[in-house]
């Protein structure tokens, strides 16, 4: 390691963390924009021309608002839940590629801040903090309903969290690596000359239970419990004001931009798209736009559901999604087993036998929605 | 087994919502372009004038006797032929109406034998300050018409001699 190498990284961590928050505040833009169009609005249009000077004067709201401690509070906690929910937030992506190497007068750029042979599991475990900060949010503000909401959320991301690392198991099974890296070349090429080696069409199921698990993670419409609205005002940070409720603003932001990074990574092949062998600056690109759609798809999911109520949402998590993503797990390795076995082409067990599994699932979930009895429990 | 349709629900759900992102938006860009109202719409008063540039308004205060939340104030003069304001014996030397009270039910219009007070269309009725929100006579009284003079007029002795001018029969 050289001085070099320090400065680069230094470099790379300060741009990519200054990316991530002014993402952060042009999400919400984004957000409130495709939410507007959704509900043929116009959103937000009054700061700057079409409204993109709008996160700069909500960041100025936030700065000035006032900051309120409530009456036996735990301020030390208090003060340092917020924190502990941006930091894992903005860390999570220090594995995800977003290009490929090249070289600049001859010193080699590569465009990730970290390659650690245990990517996929160091993005897990990073998941897993982040409940700390949500759950002491809603424990020290001194307030019942800070308080449910943060048990909620806690409850829900953890047992999401287990659907959602068995769908990242099917990705590192296709892959044969926990490197992200060697995830997004496993997805390089394409079959028949069209169709691009992504899991999700060899794993279409995993990448649904992914993104079912994923918005549970981040606790966004239709699995908002921790915050709905109804039942617990504001959730986790109903107590939070001016700058600490932006930090716990941004953290829900930041997990969405990093959360579909990495979906775009395990299943959606990265920064890979075709000509990015010659031309390095299209990986940043291709991983931008696969980031969006991502996001606009989370958008388009909470303007259209509504809410879950709260046991129906866990008993999902447990009886559905969780056996789900075992049998896929099953099946990926089955699959691959049996192509690295006999023949290559095997593989296609994979796709067909998680569909029939996911239809399956569906059609169960449909039978149990339609008993008579369910809506009386 | 139902397969198809949950999904298929689930779809029409996606599919609503993504059909209303591409539809034409029904937002009004309200400072800039603004909707007309209706034609019985009751907004803010207004003091109307005949098409010589009197005034309608006598000054009888039955508009401030009819009004239900005691919102209007007048206070009437006599006119003369040197000086005259309106065609009656009088006119409101003083008018003011308080906008935190009127509740703009219209009793004031119903109520007015001249026809003199009628509620607009005008309903940007934002104010600051409490002693904004009196509405005087000036505020409230319509421009002169055209080829109309401003009041007070010189007029001729003996043109106007009723105490309550000739009125036509209410329109509308």
């Amino acid at each position: 390691m050289t001085v070099a190498h320090i400065i680069e990284w230094l470099i790379k961590g300060f741009i990519w963390a200054l990316v991530l928050l002014g993402g952060f505040a042009y999400l919400t833009l984004y957000e409130r924009k495709v939410l507007a169009w959704m509900q043929s609005r116009i959103g937000p249009n009054r700061a700057g021309p079409w409204g993109i000077l709008q996160p700069i004067a909500d960041a100025i709201k936030f700065v000035f608002k006032e900051e309120l401690t409530p009456a036996n509070a735990d301020k030390l906690i208090f003060l340092l839940a917020p924190v502990i929910t941006v930091v894992p937030a903005v860390v999570i992506t220090a594995v995800v590629p977003f290009g490929p190497s090249f070289t600049i007068f001859g010193y080699p750029i590569n465009l990730y801040i970290a390659d650690i042979n245990v990517g996929v599991l160091y993005i897990m475990s990073i998941a897993s903090i982040a409940v700390y900060g949500v759950v002491l949010s809603g424990w020290s503000s001194n307030n019942k309903y800070a308080m449910m909401g943060g048990l909620r959320s806690t409850a829900q991301m953890i047992s999401y969290e287990i659907a959602l690392s068995l769908s990242f198991i099917a990705a590192i099974l296709l892959a044969g690596s926990m490197r992200m890296l060697d995830i997004v070349n496993a997805q390089a090429g394409t079959w028949f000359g069209f169709i691009p080696k992504w899991f999700f069409f060899l794993q279409p199921v995993g990448t649904v239970i992914f993104l079912i698990a994923t918005l549970a993670e981040v606790n966004r419409a239709p699995f908002d419990m921790p915050e709905a609205e109804q039942e617990l005002t504001a959730g986790y940070h109903t107590e939070y004001s001016g700058m600490k409720f932006a930090l716990l603003f941004m953290a829900e932001y930041t997990k969405m931009i990093a959360i579909s990074a990495i979906g775009a990574t395990l299943f959606f092949g990265g920064y890979g798209g075709p000509g990015v062998d010659r031309f390095p600056w299209l990986g940043p690109l291709y991983m931008l736009i696969k980031i969006l759609i991502l996001l606009f798809g989370m958008i388009w999911v909470r303007a259209t559901f509504p809410r879950i109520r709260y046991d129906r949402l866990m008993a999902f998590g447990w009886k559905v999604l969780l056996p789900l993503a075992l049998a896929l797990v099953f099946i990926t390795a089955a699959g691959l087993l049996l192509s690295q076995q006999f023949n290559h082409s095997f593989i296609i067990i994979i796709p067909v036998a998680s569909l029939l599994v996911g239809i399956f699932a569906v059609a169960m979930v449909d039978r149990a929605l339609r008993r008579k009895d369910y809506a009386r429990r | 087994m139902r397969v198809v349709e949950p999904l298929v629900e689930l779809g029409r759900g996606l599919w609503t919502t993504l059909k209303y992102f591409f539809e034409k938006k029904v937002t009004t860009q309200y400072p800039e372009q603004k909707k007309p109202v209706m034609p019985r719409f009751r907004g803010r008063h207004a003091l109307k004038r005949y098409e010589n540039g009197l005034e309608k308004c006598i000054g009888c205060a039955l508009c401030a006797a009819a009004c239900p939340a005691d919102a209007i104030f007048v206070e009437s003069s006599e006119n003369t032929d040197e000086e005259r304001y309106s065609p009656g014996e009088r006119y409101a030397s003083t008018y003011e109406i308080n906008m935190l009270r009127c509740i703009f039910c219209g009793f004031c219009e119903d109520a007015c034998p001249t026809e003199a007070i009628v509620l607009e269309d005008n309903y940007e009725l934002s104010f600051t300050d409490r002693r904004a929100a009196i509405y005087t006579k000036d505020i409230l009284i319509d421009r002169v018409p055209e080829g109309g003079k401003p009041t007070p007029q010189k007029t001729e002795p003996g043109l106007y001699t009723r105490s309550v001018p000739e009125m036509k029969d209410p329109q509308d």
